[in-house]
């Protein structure tokens, strides 16, 4: 009885994804537990944030893809105009304007549009799948282009780059032309002085610390020389868990949120770092795999960008946290400290096995 | 048109799209390994580079500074010592508003103008990152008021700190001297005896006197923990400590009492005066005259205070024992006396018939007696009881400056005498070549004349006159002087006791010496020109009255003390030893504008004599009665 309860509920669970998704989540609590100074209060806080999201995974993978598609331009209207609010009575917090305060909680509507904005692209670029123009393309980046520009504008510069790069995902999964792609990639380029003359001081100041760390030792470059001791000192194997210095103390800063993978790297090592890759990279190839066997252009685009922009979280944070990449706030999936992206994230991996277990449905109707 | 793709079919679309996600897995695959090459080039490569630094992070040296030595005086007096006092201090860095701040903290702890111009002084002279402080020994009510409030002042914290302390206050402060901030320029010292690591958390150093010149010894060893700091750099737990070892205790020859009775003995008059122990060296009182309060520049001296001690006009930061320099005036006539015998020059049957003047022969200048008709019929004993200018006068010119210079720097003139204090002055013996050399020109016969009386080009500082004195009473035997008896290690217990050096021994045929000697104790006998400082002593006393001009008077000027300006007036001199017969204390001593060497300087060497010999403290006569008073002049 309880066994056929359970298969029931667990039927449009994926049951390999989420294997390898709770062994990330479960050596991401471990790191946080150290990272936090061994605060079990953060940990069981984040086991919350963990647990809700769990629910929203069974929910959003309970949600037949359709309506997905047929609530994606409400949703995305709703963000939009959410995202003006704050642009006018938005609260203020480190200096950007990125809450909403609705009284019994804040939101952050650059949250909503990040899930938001490649379902509605996919949506509109499924529905032209066979009468397909330019015109179409260019609507299609619309959807993004505008959100992003508001994004920037708080000014949050790390996630109006991931909604690009989820936006030009879809573009490009739905075979825009390679012609025009190394066009945008040529404009962009020449236009790159333009760009840098917009960002804002702190922000160029970030990519001028990559170039070199310790123009501002105490400053900017803080962050990113500590984090590379951190991680350079754990060496082969790593110091062990709890005996990393540079994260127990207080040297790394940011160092349950954004900074998490050094302290992991610090107490683990290149070894550690290998298997935390490889466990990110059976994910990764699991959601592909559940994106190339979708059966309909929505399900595909939806799928194949949510594989995608879980990697671009992955690569970008740890990029960042080793030196290669400016410091832009962007968590790294699964371990960082964090209602928001925990949960936005188990929901993302709902949507994506709900396209994997509807798959049939959808070709039969 | 190459964007249309309305012929495109579901299967071509999927086959391109399969083709894409081939693509992006690749991608991926490149990103991944370009993570892969950063972390083996970070963990792998890099590694003891980054350990390195993260031990640098996570260790911290904190220095255990040493308590400073002791400074006692030869009876276990202590000179200088140290304690604990609470420090109100802030750490400019750490303060987002330095002067809001400080504005705050005027009603709780009360800051003075001096307080405040003393930290403006430090500040400037320290990084942002030191802890200055704003008020030394805050009282308890204070400390207390300023506790409770502490969490308004982020960067302000009382602090536990060792301070040095003189408790005799001004009571031989050139001789003790004190300690003061390290500032940039004795961190140059500091750099170039490579001390640095010993130094470390140390902020202050000697700067005067025997706190700068057995600094080494006083400062200790600097002991040292290693501790784990977390990033606010609060030490988390110790790894490894050594602990201070304290500077070794100093014991000096100085006898505090002998001193005290010098210094009040010298009253309100500036001057300086040296007592030693002819049989060995040491010194047993150093006085110069006025002093300063060495308790003022502990904890860093305001600006106003400094200028007062620096721009006085009676020189309270002139060490006058060691660099105060005078003509010797009459003083140096045993010396001269002494000379002449050596050199068969005169014999004790020798006399001259002294009309009261010198006349140079060829020339017919006249050198004059500072007694108008002279002393009548003259030997060298009585030459020097009664001070006779006119018998020198002669002895000089027969005798040559060439040997007169000679002889005298044997004793010890014009060179430093070598004791343990910085920056001694070398004083000055002429000879023609020196004055060839200097004015280029020639040495006048004239010179002569007067160098033979120790006025002319001769100066001498109190601390050698009292070497010469010293080595006249020992029978030939130039030591070096010295201020310390002993160093105690406080650690091992071992205590090092020092020899003072014997430059060399000095050869006079002991007749010649006696006849010196028989002179001298006149002068304090009756008739003698130090007839009352003599007068009633039960030892027998060696002495020579002496005065320096401070400015030359014209031919027929009669030199009235009462007169002059204070400023203008001679100084005093005086020399002693006594017990005459075996003397065990030598004294040479200096008034500044004290007029006649026996009426001011004589009472002073008397009290000291009496003390040192008798063990008894008698009362300070202002106004002793003495023969008529000494000037010498020429023109």
């Amino acid at each position: 009885m309880l066994e056929r309860l359970i298969t029931r509920l667990l039927k449009n669970i994926d049951n390999t994804l989420l294997i390898f998704i709770s062994l990330t989540l479960v050596v991401g609590l471990f790191t946080l537990y150290s990272a936090s100074g061994q605060n079990i209060f953060l940990v069981l806080n984040q086991l919350l944030y963990i647990g809700l999201g769990l629910i929203l995974l069974w929910v959003t993978a309970n949600i037949h893809p359709k309506y997905y598609a047929k609530l994606a331009l409400p949703i995305y209207i709703v963000g939009f105009l959410l995202l003006l609010a704050v642009m006018f009575i938005g609260h203020t917090s480190h200096g950007a304007q990125r809450w909403l305060n609705l009284g019994m909680f804040k939101i952050q509507p650059s949250e909503i549009m990040r899930i938001t904005v490649p379902i509605t692209m996919a949506w509109y670029l499924a529905k032209q799948e066979f009468k397909r123009y330019a015109i179409d393309y260019v609507i299609a980046s619309l959807f993004f282009i505008l959100p992003v520009i508001l994004i920037v504008n708080q000014p949050d510069l790390g996630t109006g780059l991931l909604i690009t790069a989820s936006g030009f995902y879809i573009l490009f999964l739905a075979g825009l032309n390679w012609k025009f792609i190394v066009g945008v990639a040529l404009g962009l380029f020449s236009l790159a002085p333009l760009i840098w003359a917009n960002l804002y001081d702190y922000q160029k100041n970030r990519v001028l610390i990559l170039i070199d760390p310790n123009q501002d030792p105490l400053g900017t470059g803080y962050h990113s020389i500590q984090s590379s001791i951190a991680m350079g000192s754990g060496g082969l194997i790593g110091k062990g868990w709890l005996n990393g210095t540079q994260g127990q103390l207080d040297f790394l800063p940011e160092r349950t949120t954004d900074f998490i993978f050094a302290v992991f790297s610090e107490e683990f090592g290149l070894l550690g770092n290998l298997l935390l890759l490889g466990l990110f990279a059976l994910i990764i190839g699991r959601c592909l795999m559940i994106a190339s066997q979708a059966k309909d252009t929505f399900s595909r685009l939806l799928a194949t960008n949510i594989s995608l922009t879980f990697f671009t979280y992955i690569f970008i944070n740890i990029a960042m946290v080793s030196g290669i990449t400016p410091i832009v706030g962007v968590p790294l999936p699964l371990f960082s400290y964090g209602g928001t992206s925990m949960t936005v994230m188990l929901m993302s991996f709902g949507i994506l096995m709900s396209m994997h277990s509807h798959k049939e449905l959808i070709g039969s109707s | 048109m190459s964007f249309k793709k309305n012929s495109q079919s579901i299967y071509t679309s999927r086959f391109y799209f399969k083709r894409r996600i081939k693509l992006l897995s690749v991608f991926i695959v490149i990103a991944f390994l370009m993570l892969i090459g950063r972390f083996i080039y970070l963990q792998i490569f890099k590694y003891s580079f980054y350990k390195g630094l993260s031990e640098n992070n996570r260790i911290a040296v904190i220095p255990n500074v040493p308590n400073r030595g002791l400074i006692l005086d030869r009876n276990g007096i202590i000179m200088a010592d140290n304690y604990f006092t609470y420090s109100l201090e802030v750490t400019p860095a750490k303060v987002t508003n330095l002067n809001q701040t400080i504005e705050n903290l005027k009603p709780i702890v009360g800051l003075s103008v001096g307080d405040l111009k003393k930290f403006r002084k430090i500040f400037k002279e320290s990084s942002s990152l030191d802890s200055i402080p704003i008020k030394t020994q805050p009282t308890e009510i204070e400390v207390a008021r300023f506790v409770s409030h502490k969490l308004e002042f982020e960067g302000v914290e009382i602090k536990s700190r060792l301070f040095r302390q003189y408790p005799q206050g001004t009571f031989a402060s050139h001789l003790i001297g004190h300690i003061n901030r390290i500032n940039p320029e004795d961190k140059e010292t500091i750099k170039k005896q490579g001390w640095q690591q010993n130094y470390k958390g140390t902020e202050s150093i000697g700067k005067l006197g025997i706190e700068k010149y057995y600094e080494a010894r006083l400062h200790g060893k600097t002991g040292f923990q290693r501790v784990e700091i977390d990033v606010n750099g609060h030490a988390v737990r110790t790894l490894a400590s050594t602990p201070a070892i304290e500077g070794d205790t100093i014991t000096l020859s100085i006898d505090s009492k002998l001193q005290e009775i010098a210094e009040n003995a010298f009253n309100k008059y500036r001057g300086a005066l040296v007592a030693i122990n002819p049989k060995n060296g040491e010194v047993l009182a150093f006085v110069s005259r006025p002093n300063f309060d060495p308790n003022l520049f502990v904890a860093g001296i305001d600006e106003d205070e400094w200028k007062i001690l620096n721009e006085s006009l009676d020189k309270p930061m002139l060490n006058r024992a060691i660099n105060g320099l005078y003509p010797p005036g009459s003083t140096i006539k045993p010396f001269v006396a002494l000379a002449a015998l050596e050199h068969d020059i005169r014999n004790p049957t020798f006399t001259i018939k002294d009309p009261g003047f010198f006349s140079l022969p060829n020339s017919g200048h006249t050198y004059r007696d500072w007694k108008p008709f002279g002393h009548g019929v003259v030997n060298m004993v009585m030459a020097i009881t009664v001070s006779c200018d006119t018998f020198f006068y002669g002895l000089g010119i027969e005798l040559g400056i060439q040997k007169l210079s000679q002889f005298l720097s044997r004793f010890g003139f014009g060179e430093v005498t070598g004791i343990d204090m910085f920056g001694e002055s070398s004083g000055l013996i002429p000879s023609p070549e020196w004055k060839q050399k200097k004015f280029k020109q020639p040495w006048y016969l004239g010179e002569t004349v007067i160098t033979s009386i120790g006025q002319g080009y001769t100066l001498v500082t109190p601390m050698q006159l009292a070497q010469a004195t010293a080595t006249l009473a020992n029978g030939g035997r130039v030591i070096q002087p010295k201020l310390i008896q002993s160093i105690k290690n406080n650690q091992t217990g071992q205590l090092e006791v020092f020899q003072n050096k014997t430059i060399q021994g000095l050869r006079f045929k002991p007749e010649n010496l006696a006849l010196v000697k028989e002179g001298m104790i006149n002068v304090t006998q009756p008739g003698g020109t130090a007839a009352a400082f003599g007068a009633g002593a039960p030892y027998k006393i060696a002495a020579k009255t002496g005065t320096a001009q401070v400015i030359g008077l014209k031919a027929n000027q009669k030199y009235n003390p009462s007169l002059i300006n204070e400023k203008y007036r001679d100084h005093a001199l005086f020399i002693a030893y006594a017990p005459a017969e075996d003397p065990t204390i030598a004294i040479a001593l200096i008034v500044e504008n004290g007029g006649h060497g026996g009426s001011t300087a004589g009472p002073i060497a008397r009290k000291l004599l009496d003390y040192y010999l008798l063990k008894t403290v008698s009362p300070i006569k202002e106004d002793t009665k003495v023969n008529p008073p000494e000037s010498e002049y020429h023109d």
